[in-house]
């Protein structure tokens, strides 16, 4: 029973990252859960990822979407050949 | 002998989101940020022999950046009376909106947690800088943009699991970056 909850340090990393996106499944999260009760490394990259994911919301980021950015380099471009 | 060189080819990939969150946390409106960015590269065209390579290109963008949006400030201030005449608030039908506007409105929020904002912003636009530009972009539109995975797979030719080792790596990066330059300081 207990073997069910096993699961190796890269896939704890894993769903660690997709827990961030909100992407893992509850049995996921359980796994990960129980490999952070005993792995000092799963707790420390836990720690500081969810960190990020804080400072990241906090900061209201914003980017352009990629037909912005498109228009504008189409835009630059036209500039910078009517410049030549 | 100048340090850094200018090469606008390359002024969209490498600035035009870190200018535009600069200039969105500033001016609080996405079509007019993007306008202000895009008469910022038109300058920098024109302006371009008086890049004398001291400052890097992208401070050199940022300076140019702050006189458009000092520009754009002096216009509204300007038109502020025209404003003024718009404004109904007076009417019985409109009675109270006023409030619940002021409410939401974001100028409203403390100046230091602007400010705090900015900054934050602005470090953790400086650590992105320093990722692959296919990392940088696929952390982007899932980090910021909160695209499903699917969508960033078809649209970059990726597979899901590609994706999720770029974003671990990038994510890596972006908490180290973040570790040295923000949370130390």
């Amino acid at each position: 029973m207990l073997r069910l909850f096993i699961i190796s340090k890269e896939e704890a990393f894993h769903i660690c990252d997709k827990s961030q996106y909100r992407e893992s499944t509850i049995w996921e999260k359980l796994k990960l859960s129980f490999r952070y009760l005993w792995c000092r490394a799963t707790r420390l990259y836990v720690n500081r990822n969810t960190k990020l994911t804080k400072t990241l919301k906090s900061s209201n980021l914003e980017c352009l979407e990629y037909s912005e950015r498109k228009l504008m380099e189409d835009r630059l471009n036209e500039q910078l050949k009517n410049q030549v | 002998m100048p340090n850094h060189q200018i090469n606008p080819n390359r002024w969209i990939e490498l600035y035009s989101d870190y200018l535009f969150n600069y200039t969105i946390s500033r001016v609080n409106d996405r079509e007019i940020a993007k306008d202000i960015i895009q008469d910022t590269f038109f300058a920098g065209l024109k302006s371009m022999k008086n890049f004398k390579g001291e400052a890097s290109e992208r401070t050199w963008l940022i300076s140019i950046l702050k006189r458009k949006i000092i520009d754009y400030y002096r216009k509204i201030n300007s038109k502020k009376g025209q404003a003024e005449v718009r404004m109904t608030y007076n009417t019985d039908e409109n009675e109270g909106d006023w409030l619940e506007e002021r409410v939401e409105d974001m100028t409203y929020l403390n100046a230091q947690d602007i400010l705090e904002n900015t900054e934050l912003g602005d470090a953790i636009y400086d650590c992105m800088s320093k990722l692959s530009e296919r990392q940088a972009t696929v952390f982007k539109m899932k980090t910021i943009l909160n695209y499903e995975t699917e969508t960033i797979c078809n649209e970059l030719n990726i597979t899901p699991s590609n994706l999720w080792v770029i974003i671990h790596r990038a994510r890596i990066a972006l908490a180290e970056c973040m570790e040295k330059n923000w949370f130390k300081s």
